[in-house]
Parts: structure tokens; C-alpha cells; sequence
């Protein structure tokens, strides 16, 4: 029998296991895909926001200034990229003025620190490259950029070492309520457990309403991104918002934490959670709206586009905690924008009410750091030196765009649940992550994971089951 | 600190016959630096023949003809290192350039070297450059990719094949996938031209009746975890998709060929000027970039349709990069800065110093778009330096121009030199 099984290894099912893993709870976390990290956490725009959109008293407004702060910790404890690099809401009218101001009142409200209002010269000061256009802006120096992936793996990782079992590639298909919880099916076994969370994303209302008559809708909200070279990732420091105007929601502009130029996203409610594809209009939608805050958009250094799935609920505002009417029901549904940035504050406050709820005590051998991959960049050169020395494989490049080496490689497929497929490599490493987007390096990527997992290159696999990247041998339909 | 005469970055085509061309013209201490575990670069995938025309006068294969490059180079007792990746470049003391490379065997190290070759080739325009809307499921390759997979490893990246893009290296990979079992169903490109070689049209998709289908594009990819379909559609004359034409395509790989593009992020680290029409680096006659001592050449510099050419070029950026280490070139003279206009894409070189110049310099282009009886003009102020009419041009075949010294010695000095097409 399970304490807690948790649907979804997401940003959101990572965190909760991560702060269960201080108690001493059986837990379990099951996902469908064959990673963490597969779903809305993986295509975003991995900002941490400073936490003035929100309306006062909403649990987003709450979570997310405990969460911008949370993630700077964490940052150090669980070793992931993090910056503070501060944004921008640019105005482009004087009669939206008293929208700016109003945002700052609610920032305010919410407990946000060190927003300010600033006119054109002082944003042209931090951002040369934005509009004339701007007349005013809010700038929240406490808004940073983290990395989605390794905030997900780092908080897996560490939930992970501390006990926490993971069961992926396992699809849930039924949940009913038994005596002493409930009983959940899966293509790999039935689980009882005690307690169940919800951290689905945008299937979450599929499995609430499994169990309760409360109904909830979740509607797919699409987003799609342009990410541009390194190259051009100054073109801005800061994350440049817009106000929403007559033209409809802004998106943003932003460097990545590390170092690109991303631009996103545009919002289409779909109805299909896993319709991520792109579409022409959809990418010249973002690129035109994100040229109204930084006109000389370098649209030519596009290196990829993406789509994420918001898991947008009807009423605007996150639905967490135990379910009315399923008692030991934990639901953490409707997690979208600023999700990413509530994520370790919502893995604290359920983490807290299920321990509460099954009298759990805290361990006292809770391990509550963990060490990333080895990162060659972040090293003086007599310490990189030093490593090579310690291990060859670190001198040896295999992705000549990020200068990720063999060293780091191995590493992400060999420590607590490591890669095992193209994707995961790269999001643990940033392989294949750069201007050729993976054509020199993934022939030598799937010829490592191949080596050291003991299997062929032809069952390597881009992702899931199906995304094999190879179809047999030469010759063989001759 | 390890120091150097001439380094040499990259062991391709460019690279071997870089050094050849430098030990011939008497550099003693040259090396050269591969980032891969062999020497020959991407020639070790091109197991086609069609090589060495030009050079040796037969038809050779990429490895043949790569292979009698490295028997020269190591008779020659050149030193060369493999697993060598070179990731920084800056300006030393002196005019000397500072390399710092590394490799599993051994470490990280910085290397002083008194001259360098840029060498490095170039990379694939992948599907994110391109910007193709759709999922984003395995099976999407750049043709490089694919045949590296299929000559190297003995695997099919996929059986039912759509390829995008007419480029050599596309259309070479219609005939190998062909003759390794699968079908491919078509090449889409989106020109009104192909990019491709003539003969690689004919002896590629002509000869297997694979269609090529000009003025066409991909407009959707579909598939969440292997490719399923594509859908082409045709373009009009801004390249824009038109409506109604979209067709959908059942295929388990799509493969593109859409340009291949300089790898000169060392040449940036440098801070030496990149021509954007190229990617590669603006050289002078010497095939010197604009910092002192760096020279280019092959498909760094620019992307050649022939690796012929790109030995014949290299040796040259060898030899100069001798006669700079014997002080024999001189950086003070005037130049004449060559422009490329009325349909003349760009010019390698950029300049030329007709002090350094041999008694021929080549200047090589590419023109903009399919001509037919036009003529190239060469000209400086009222003079004409060279017309010549050309019965076919296109921007899938490289054009030359060779000057003479004798002519240019007689300009004035420092005038332009404009190179154009006149129809």
C-alpha cells in the first residue's frame, strides 16, 4: 500500500515528491511518458515571475511571490540555472498609463519587492534595443529566467534519492475510491494508496473527475515560441512584457537563462491537450507582436519554434488541495502561467496538508541537495583542467554548438533517473540544444546512450516508444 | 606554451590540402587539428564517386579521394591530432594567435601559433532555421545526417522518404536511400531552380524517376512521435505558400537539403568581418581574413559545389600562409575592393593588393538567379577588365573570373573592380 501516488512527473508532481520526500511516506510517482519533464513543463517560457499579474487574494497571487523566492533557494540547493535578470511590462500608449499604475498597486499588494515605474529614458537605459514607442514601463527587478527541464530533473532527481520511486511510461486509465483509499490502474499494474495527487496538467480534469461530482473543465491553451542563436540572445537583458493592448495580448521577449533569444507566446485554446504542433500563422503571429517591443527582431537567427500546452481551468485560478467530495483526492489542476514559478511553493503547501493528513513524520536523513552535471563553462580553467585529468571523456566534444562533452553526457544518462533517449540527454545537457539543432551530434548522442544503457542504436529513441530514430539496416528490403 | 608555426583547423579536404600547400611552399612546422577521430571530414561519408575529376583526372570516391590527401600528408611527416576540437581563438602577442583546443587524449591546451588556416566547413540548415511549422517528431534529418547513418552505420534513418530541398548532398542521399531499399517519393524545392549540381539531377533523380518539384515547400509536418506525413504546397513568386495547392504526402522521414551554411564561430571569436551573403569570413586575394595571420579557405570560406575546387583553393591559403610567415606578403599596399552587384551575389576574394597577387588570381562568385547568354562583366571606372558571355549560369554551379596581374598592375591604384551580369 501507497501513501501517495502522483499523477504526472511534471514541474508540479516533481515538487510536491520532492517536499514528500522529507517525510517518511511511500510514495510513488507515475507518469505515461518516458521521461520527467514531458509535458507543460518542457515547453514554456521559463520565466520566474515577480508576481504582480495576479489578482490579490487568488492562490496564484500568493504562490507566486512565494514561489519567486523559493526558486532562488532551491536554485542553490538543487544546483539548476537560475538569474534574476529583472523584467519590463512596456506601455505603449499614455492612456494605458493607469493600467501600468495599477499593476504596480497589485504587485504591491501581492507583496512583490523593489517594483518601480520607469519612463522611456531609464528603459531605453536597460534596454537599448526596445521601441521608441515605450512610454512608461513597470520594472520588477525580483522577475528571473530559469531553466524549466533542470528545475523539473534536479527537484525528480532529488525526490528520487530521498525514496521517492518513479514509474514511467505508465498510463492511468481508471481511479476508483477503495476503504482505505483508492485503487488506480495503470498498463503497468493497479496501485492502492492511500492518498492520490492530481498534478496532470492538462489531463488533470480527466482523473478529478474520476472521482468527484465536482466537475472540472481543463481547456488546452496552445502557445507557440520562436527560440533565436545565442548570438542574438543580447538583444535583451531583461524580460521585456507588454501591456495587453486593442491588439490582444502581448508576448514577451526574453534572454534564456542560457543565453538565447526567446520570443512567445501566442494563446489558441485547442481541444486536444497533446495537439503541440506549430503553425505559419501562428509563428508570424508571435514574430510580429514580439517586433511592437523590439523592433529589430532578429527573426533570421530563429533556430527552432516550439508549442506548449497551458492547462488553462475555466475560472482562472489554480485548484489545489484535497477534493471536497474524495477525501485523501489532492488535486493540483489548472496549473498554468505563473505555474512554473508557484511550483515549489505548491509542492510545500500540499506536501504539507497530505503530511498533516496521514501524521507523517519529517525523516531526519532527508538529503536536501543535489549536485547538477558537471558543468565545464561554469569552471575556472585549473578546475576544468583538474576534471579532465579526473575523467578524459570531459575533453572530449560531442556537440560542437553547446560544447557539451562525452564527460557530461555519460554523466546524464548514468545518475538517478537518467536519460535514456535523445531528448532527455538533451535537456539534461543542452546537447543538440544549439544552431544545428542536433545534426552533427545525434548520430554520436544515440551511439553513447546505446553504449552505456547495453542496447542497439536502432532502439534509441528521440522520446517516447514510437520516436524510434532509426528504421533497420540497409539493404534489408532489397 | 606549446608554440606553432602554422595551425591548421580542421582535417577535411580543406584542411589536408592547407598544409600540403604550406609544407610545399616550405613551412616546416605545421599541424593540424580534426575534430573528429579520422582525418578526410565529411569526404568519409561520400561514398559516391564523381571526386578528383578536376584534381586527378579520374573518378574517385569521397574516401579515395580524401585517402590520397592523408597519404600525402603523413609522407609528408605532417603532424596532425584527431578528437582535437578547437573552441577558442584569440589574437596573442605579436600578430601570433592564440588556439586553444582539447581532446580526450589529451586535455586542454593552448597552443601560440605564429600563422593559422581556417578550416572548419560547414553545417546543414537544420529544420528550426527553416522554420517548417508542424510537430516536431523523430524521423526529420538533415540529408548529411542521414547518409551519415546509412554509410557509416549500415542503418536506414526511415523507408518512405520525402525530401526537401535540391542541394547536392539532397539530392546524392535520393540516390542512396533508392538503392538501399526505400522509396523515395519526391524532392520539393522551393525555387523556381534546383541548388543542385545538373549532373546530380540527372544522374540522381532523373535516372530513378524520382520528380523534382520546383516552387514547392513544406508547409506541414504531422506526427507526435515518428513522422507520418508531410504536406507540400506550391509557392508563388515571393516564395509564399499559395492556397489550395497544399497536398499531403504519407511518409515516415523527411530529409532536407535547404543550404548549407560556414561554421565561423572561432572566425567570430576572432572579430574578423563575415560577409553575410556567404557566412564565411571577408579575405583578401591571400585568402587572409581582415585579423593578421588567419587565413581561409574551403567551406568555411564559402560553399563550394566541388571539393576539387576546394583543394585547389586551400593549397593556395596554404602557400600564402608561407609567404606570410616569410614576411613575404605585405599588409600595407592599396587595394582594389571588388563589388558584386546586377546579379553577382558576392566575390572571394574581397580585395586585391596586386602587389601580393600571383601572375593569375581567381575571383569566385555565384550569380542570383538562372541566366541564359548573359555575360560577365568585369570592370574598373570605364575599363573593361573581362566580359565573357556564358551560355548557362545558375547559383547551384560556382563561376569564375581570372584576372591577370599584368592588367591590374596598370589600374589605378585602390579603384574598384565591379563584377556583374549583363544580359
Amino acid at each position: 500500500m501507497l501513501d501517495v501516488l502522483i499523477l504526472g512527473a511534471g514541474v508540479t508532481g516533481c515538487s510536491i515528491a520532492r517536499e514528500l520526500s522529507r517525510y517518511d511516506l511511500n510514495v510513488l510517482v507515475v507518469d505515461k511518458h518516458s521521461d520527467v519533464c514531458e509535458g507543460t513543463s518542457k515547453a514554456n517560457s521559463g520565466i520566474v515571475h515577480a508576481g504582480y499579474d495576479a489578482k490579490p487574494g487568488t492562490l496564484k497571487a500568493k504562490l507566486n511571490v512565494e514561489g519567486n523566492s523559493l526558486i532562488k533557494e532551491l536554485s542553490e540547493e538543487l544546483d539548476f540555472p537560475f538569474r534574476e535578470n529583472g523584467s519590463l511590462v512596456l506601455c505603449f500608449d499614455e492612456k494605458d498609463r493607469d493600467v501600468i499604475n495599477k499593476l504596480y498597486d497589485q504587485g504591491v499588494t501581492n507583496g512583490v519587492k523593489g517594483l518601480q515605474i520607469i519612463e522611456k529614458d531609464r528603459i531605453k537605459e536597460l534596454e537599448p534595443n526596445v521601441t521608441d514607442d515605450a512610454v512608461c514601463a513597470l520594472y520588477a527587478p525580483s522577475a528571473g529566467v530559469v531553466c524549466p527541464f533542470l528545475l523539473t530533473i534536479a527537484m525528480a532527481e532529488n525526490a528520487s534519492v530521498n525514496g521517492v520511486n518513479f514509474s514511467l511510461k505508465t498510463e492511468c486509465d481508471l481511479i476508483e475510491k477503495t476503504e482505505s483509499g483508492y485503487r488506480v490502474r495503470t498498463n503497468k499494474g493497479t496501485f492502492e494508496t492511500k492518498t492520490v495527487v492530481n498534478a496532470a496538467g492538462v489531463s488533470s480534469d480527466v482523473f478529478h473527475n474520476m472521482v468527484s461530482d465536482k466537475k472540472i473543465k481543463i481547456i488546452p491553451r496552445k502557445g507557440e515560441y520562436l527560440l533565436m542563436d545565442r548570438t542574438v540572445g543580447g538583444t535583451v537583458s531583461h524580460t521585456i512584457f507588454q501591456l495587453p493592448t486593442k491588439l490582444g495580448k502581448g508576448v514577451l521577449v526574453t534572454q534564456t537563462v542560457h543565453g538565447n533569444l526567446l520570443v512567445g507566446p501566442n494563446a489558441n485554446d485547442i481541444e486536444d491537450g497533446e495537439e503541440v504542433s506549430t503553425t505559419a500563422d501562428g509563428l508570424s503571429e508571435v514574430a510580429a507582436k514580439a517586433a511592437l517591443s523590439i523592433p529589430g527582431l532578429p527573426g533570421r537567427q530563429t533556430i527552432t519554434s516550439f508549442a506548449g500546452v497551458r492547462a488553462h481551468e475555466e475560472n482562472g485560478d489554480f485548484i489545489l488541495g484535497e477534493c471536497e467530495d474524495a477525501p485523501g483526492f489532492y488535486d493540483a489542476a489548472g496549473i498554468e502561467s505563473p505555474g512554473l514559478t508557484c511550483a515549489p511553493a505548491i509542492g510545500v503547501m500540499l506536501a504539507c496538508m497530505i503530511a498533516d493528513k496521514l501524521n507523517a513524520d519529517l525523516k531526519n536523513d532527508f538529503i536536501n541537495t543535489r549536485k547538477g552535471i558537471p558543468n565545464p563553462k561554469e569552471m575556472t580553467r585549473e578546475e576544468y583542467e583538474a576534471l579532465i585529468k579526473e575523467n578524459p571523456l570531459y575533453a572530449n566534444v560531442i556537440c560542437r554548438c553547446e560544447t557539451i562533452t562525452e564527460g557530461e553526457i555519460v554523466d546524464s544518462i548514468r545518475r538517478p533517473l537518467g536519460a535514456s533517449t535523445l531528448d532527455g540527454v538533451k535537456r539534461r545537457t543542452r546537447a543538440g540544444m544549439g544552431r544545428c539543432q542536433a545534426g552533427f551530434c545525434s548520430p554520436k548522442v544515440a551511439e553513447i546512450l546505446a553504449r552505456e544503457m547495453g542496447t542497439d542504436i536502432g532502439d534509441i529513441r528521440k522520446n517516447d516508444p514510437g520516436s524510434e530514430i532509426l528504421k533497420g539496416y540497409i539493404k534489408e528490403d532489397l | 606554451m606549446n608554440k606553432r608555426k602554422l595551425v591548421i583547423i580542421g582535417g577535411g579536404p580543406a584542411g589536408l590540402a592547407a598544409a600540403m600547400g604550406a609544407r610545399e611552399a616550405g613551412v616546416s612546422d605545421i599541424l593540424i587539428l580534426e575534430r573528429d577521430d579520422r582525418l578526410g571530414g565529411i569526404l568519409n561519408q561520400c561514398i559516391h564517386n564523381g571526386f578528383g575529376l578536376h584534381t586527378f583526372k579520374e573518378e574517385l570516391t569521397g574516401p579515395e579521394y580524401a585517402s590520397r590527401f592523408i597519404d600525402r600528408v603523413k609522407e609528408a611527416g605532417i603532424e596532425y591530432r584527431t578528437g582535437a576540437m578547437v573552441t577558442g581563438l584569440k589574437p596573442g602577442d605579436n600578430g601570433t594567435v592564440t588556439v586553444t583546443v582539447m581532446g580526450r587524449r589529451f586535455g586542454l591546451e593552448d597552443i601560440t601559433a605564429g600563422a593559422v588556416i581556417l578550416a572548419m566547413g560547414c553545417r546543414e540548415r537544420s529544420r528550426g532555421a527553416l522554420n517548417i511549422p508542424g510537430y516536431r517528431p523523430a524521423g526529420i534529418y538533415t540529408a548529411g545526417t542521414a547518409q551519415r547513418f546509412v554509410n557509416i552505420e549500415g542503418r536506414m534513418p526511415g523507408k518512405d522518404v520525402i525530401i526537401l530541398g535540391s542541394g547536392d548532398i539532397g539530392l546524392i542521399m535520393a540516390r542512396r536511400m533508392t538503392l538501399e531499399g526505400a522509396k523515395v517519393h519526391l524532392v520539393a524545392e522551393l525555387n523556381p531552380y534546383s541548388g543542385g549540381l545538373k549532373r546530380n539531377i540527372a544522374q540522381c533523380l532523373n535516372d530513378f524517376d524520382i520528380p523534382l518539384m520546383l516552387s514547392h515547400t513544406v508547409v506541414d509536418i504531422k506526427g507526435r512521435k515518428r513522422i507520418e506525413s508531410v504536406t507540400i504546397a506550391e509557392v508563388d513568386e515571393k516564395s509564399k505558400p499559395i492556397p489550395g495547392s497544399e497536398k499531403e504526402y504519407p511518409c515516415d522521414t523527411l530529409l532536407l537539403s535547404c543550404g548549407l551554411i560556414p561554421e565561423n564561430e572561432l572566425t567570430g571569436m576572432l572579430g574578423a568581418s563575415i560577409n553575410p551573403v556567404t557566412g564565411g569570413p571577408v579575405v583578401s586575394e591571400s585568402l587572409m581574413t581582415d585579423i593578421q595571420g588567419v587565413f581561409a579557405c574551403g567551406n568555411v570560406l564559402h560553399v563550394h559545389d566541388l571539393v576539387d575546387y576546394v583543394s585547389e583553393e586551400a593549397a593556395q591559403a596554404g602557400k600564402n600562409a608561407a609567404a606570410y610567415l616569410n614576411g613575404a606578403l605585405r599588409a600595407e599596399g592599396k587595394k582594389h575592393t571588388l563589388i558584386a552587384k546586377n546579379g553577382v551575389r558576392y566575390t572571394v576574394p574581397a580585395s586585391i593588393d596586386p602587389g601580393n597577387m600571383e601572375d593569375k588570381q581567381i575571383v569566385r562568385f555565384r550569380v542570383g538567379k538562372n541566366y541564359r547568354g548573359a555575360t560577365v562583366k568585369v570592370t574598373c571606372g570605364d575599363e573593361v577588365l573581362s566580359s565573357v558571355k556564358r551560355p548557362v549560369m545558375a547559383p547551384g554551379e560556382m563561376e569564375q573570373v581570372i584576372l591577370k596581374k599584368e592588367v591590374l598592375t596598370k589600374l589605378p591604384e585602390g579603384a574598384d573592380i565591379t563584377f556583374e551580369i549583363v544580359e
